[in-house]
């Protein structure tokens, strides 16, 4: 079982919607009015998402390494495009990258046992502050 | 055909000092190149190699160069090797300096 | 000059603890030395041949008398009395331990310095032509742009784990002393036909294994656009970036593969919507910034003794006439100071060097110093009635080397010396040739010309822009060094031209010899500098004489060849 952070530090994960990929999405019935979970790699084209926004009610992205930042820019160009609902970074996401990754539109990283034992919640605690020494939220006038 | 393997002393930096070390003949880590321990067989060169991966605590990119060994002393056979042992040629800084093990 | 703000303290205090946190738990386990690298390389801190080295940022090479100071006391305190000034213009420091560097990024925080983004996959140190805000050139004074810029690469999120490295560099003059064509962007501030400020973008130059010129992404950026603009071309990059080739990451490549139209088109794209994002406080800010960076207030003083001095001190003369640039103000001078005196390691200055460095620009150059890019500290703002003095305090600490733009003006990148990722030494092929030239008594001769050299492909000295170059290569396990002739760094950015097969360790300097024998030979004139002699002949006079054996050019460059025997190569440098 994956442990969810939050601001608020580990929790168990209690979403129980089954995940989707894209593919077996478009395959559903443009009508069902159900909300669905989608599991996107992290070179997916937010474009090809937008159409499918209202259906969604959370998209995961899978970070394989955490030396591969797409996953930042992609979760910003979602959120940038109107994406409203959940948004979960996976994999290996250093404590240290909590803040970025929050900054960048994601509500909150799943990572496996292991991970979470060797960087303990008090390691991801320590960055929640995410808000605060933001240049860009600055510049933004986001802060 | 299996290539021949060529005699390695196994280095690394130390992770708090940031200093070239060398595998010595105790098993404990040495400054000098001169007290490295020459590893003549490959399985073990590189079962060290495997266990000084795993003491990232105390060193950092651990590898296994060649050398051999000249007038009785174990010598670096590549350029690269001899400037990690010996220190920079512009200053008399590094292993240049007087140190004590 | 620009003063940090209380925000600006704030986060650089946060990322000091951040990076103690980080080193605790590196050194507790908590990270593995694979998680830990990016995160250190973020901070500045490499592991190198013989120890750490720690990069600090001086950004748009601008800093004041105190921080000069501060990095003189870090080098005495933590490291071996001196620092290497970089072609981007930072400082480094070559013998750090892991556990003092806390405390060093604490001591450069005290003084509104750190070392983020001195290295790593992220959005590298902005770097600016160093003659910014004094140059007679000038359009625009880049600083407040390039202090924009760091603000908004400082941390971004989307933005700090790249495909690869990503560097920017801006200049505000015609005349590019930035190198704005070899960098990742590069961007030149120019006004339109209706003499409204803006900048051209230029992106995908670079050195490194495939050398390329940056390419025009937009002629005109209004000035207000700019940060949503480089967001969006960082964004592009960020997704469109190859991630399966370390050596095919950098944007030249993307740009070269995906062509710099379609590179075009997706980042216009991006700006429509990502200009949404801003909503005017980067402009407000940038108004305060150029406040900040406003012209010092000037005195006015005689120079009759500046006149006097000239006329009767020779080595003053030879000094003024060759470290000395036009400054806007009739009154005053840009000074070059020299870390390339010959036989040093060019780039090196001691901790008492960087404190007269700092007196000086305290005392005469309103508070202000610039490292270029060529390795060399600049006090940009120096009145004519000190110049004498500060001359003479420059040449007690052996700073007053009159060398600036000629053959010993060497940029060198630390090489086998230090680096790890270094195929050849650097450093004693810089000092032997700043030697060999210097004792021929040939320099002034020669005039300008920009020897670069690098010590591995990655070209971190320029090799390819030099007028000559040299590459420092590994072949067979033995140092080879390659050389390019016709390089230009200049506005006319151009790639220099191989010359032909390498030579070996004791063989380049004799070679280097060889080619400036040539150019002294043919050129049209003594006016006629080394670039425009090998513009106008080309490669093949100097490959002619450089790879036929030496006993046969010596008969025919009799002039020059008087006590061109001895090999200066096998000489030890002290």
């Amino acid at each position: 079982m994956n442990v969810i952070v939050t601001d608020n530090g580990f929790e168990s994960d209690t979403w129980s919607n089954i995940f989707l990929t894209l593919d077996k999405l478009l395959l559903i019935n443009p009508k069902s009015t159900n909300k669905f979970s989608l599991d996107v790699p992290n070179t997916t084209d937010p474009k090809e998402l937008a159409p499918l926004f209202a259906r969604i009610s959370l998209i995961r992205i899978a970070f394989l390494n955490s030396t591969d930042g797409r996953g930042f820019t992609l979760a910003s160009h979602l959120r940038l495009l109107g994406y409203k609902g959940r948004l979960r970074a996976q994999g290996h996401v250093l404590a240290d990258q909590y803040t970025m990754a929050r900054r960048c539109g994601y509500d909150e990283i799943e990572i496996s046992i292991e991970l979470a034992d060797r960087q303990p919640e008090k390691q991801w605690l320590s960055r929640s502050d995410w808000k605060s020494n933001c240049y860009i939220n600055q510049l933004k006038q986001l802060a | 055909m299996a290539r021949k393997f060529t005699n390695k002393v196994l280095t690394a930096n130390r992770l708090i000092e940031g200093d070239v070390v060398y595998l010595g003949i105790n098993g404990d880590w040495v400054l000098d190149h001169d007290r490295a321990q020459i590893l003549k067989e490959e399985e073990f060169a590189i079962k060290q190699l495997a266990l000084a991966n795993k003491d990232s605590g105390f060193l950092v990119s651990p590898y296994l160069a060649n050398a051999e060994i000249r007038d009785g002393v174990p010598t670096p056979i590549h350029f690269r090797d001899s400037f990690r042992a010996n220190g920079p040629t512009n200053y008399n800084h590094g292993k240049k300096e007087n140190h004590n093990v | 000059m620009y003063s940090y703000t209380e925000f600006d303290n704030n986060f650089n205090q946060n990322r000091v603890d951040q990076f103690r946190s980080q080193v605790t738990r590196r050194i507790d386990g908590s990270l593995t030395e694979d998680e830990f690298k990016p995160l250190r390389l973020m901070n500045g801190l490499y592991l190198q041949l013989h120890a750490y080295m720690l990069r600090v940022a001086i950004p748009y090479g601008t800093l004041n008398s105190q921080k000069m100071y501060q990095l003189a006391i870090i080098a005495d305190k933590y490291d071996r009395g001196y620092g290497h000034f970089t072609t981007r213009q930072n400082i480094q420091y070559n013998w750090p331990k892991l556990k003092d560097v806390p405390d060093i990024l604490q001591d450069l925080a005290n003084v509104e310095m750190h070392a983020v983004q001195t290295s790593g996959n992220c959005i590298r140190n902005v770097t600016a032509d160093h003659f910014a805000g004094a140059s007679t050139d000038e359009i625009e004074d880049p600083r407040p742009t390039a202090e924009l810029i760091r603000q908004w690469s400082t941390d971004h999120p989307e933005f700090s784990f790249l495909g690869r490295k990503f560097k920017i560099a801006i200049t505000g003059s015609p005349n590019d002393r930035a190198v704005t064509k070899a960098h990742d962007i590069g961007l030149r501030m120019v006004r339109n036909n209706k003499n409204e400020p803006g900048y051209e973008v230029i992106i995908g130059g670079g050195l490194g294994r495939t050398p390329m010129i940056g390419k025009v992404l937009r002629s005109f950026l209004p000035r207000k656009d700019i940060l949503p603009y480089l967001e969006s071309v960082m964004q592009i990059y960020n997704m469109l970036g190859r991630r399966d080739n370390k050596y095919k990451a950098r944007i030249k490549i993307t740009v070269h593969e995906h062509g710099i139209n379609k590179i075009c088109d997706l980042v216009e794209e991006r700006f429509i919507i990502q200009r949404s994002s801003f909503g005017g406080f980067d402009q407000k800010l940038l108004i305060k910034l150029e406040k900040a960076f406003a012209a010092p207030i000037y005195i006015n003083e005689p120079i009759d003794s500046y006149n006097k001095s000239y006329q009767s001190d020779p080595l003053f003369r030879s000094f003024v006439d060759t470290n000395l640039s036009e400054h806007k103000n009739l009154n005053y001078s840009i000074v070059s100071i020299s870390l390339k005196k010959h036989g040093q390691t060019p780039g090196d200055a001691t901790s008492q060097q960087m404190r007269m460095m700092a007196n000086l620009a305290k005392k005469y150059g309103h508070d202000e110093l610039r490292i270029s890019h060529e390795q060399n500290v600049i006090l940009p703002h120096v009145h004519k009635s000190n110049l004498y003095k500060v001359f003479n305090e420059l040449k007690s600490v052996e700073l007053a080397t009159a060398n600036i733009g000629l053959i010993s003006d060497i940029i060198a990148c630390p090489g086998m010396d230090y680096c790890a990722l270094a195929t050849a030494r650097s450093i004693p092929i810089a000092q032997q040739i700043a030697m060999r030239f210097n004792q021929l008594k040939l320099e002034n001769d020669i005039g300008e010309i920009k020897i670069k050299i690098s010590g591995c492909i990655n070209a971190c000295g320029h090799h390819h822009i030099g007028h000559i170059g040299i590459l420092g290569l590994d072949r067979a396990g033995v140092e080879n060094y390659q050389i390019t002739l016709g390089g230009n760094s200049t506005q006319n950015t151009v790639i220099g031209k191989s010359l032909g097969p390498g030579f070996s360790y004791t063989e380049i300097i004799p070679a280097i010899e060889k080619i400036i024998y040539t150019y002294l030979d043919i050129r049209s004139s003594n006016d006629e500098t080394f670039l425009e002699t090998f513009n106008r002949v080309g490669l093949t006079p100097f490959k002619k004489i450089v790879y036929t054996p030496s006993e046969i050019i010596n008969k025919s460059t009799a002039t020059f060849a008087n006590n061109n025997n001895e090999s200066f190569a096998s000489q030890e440098i002290k």
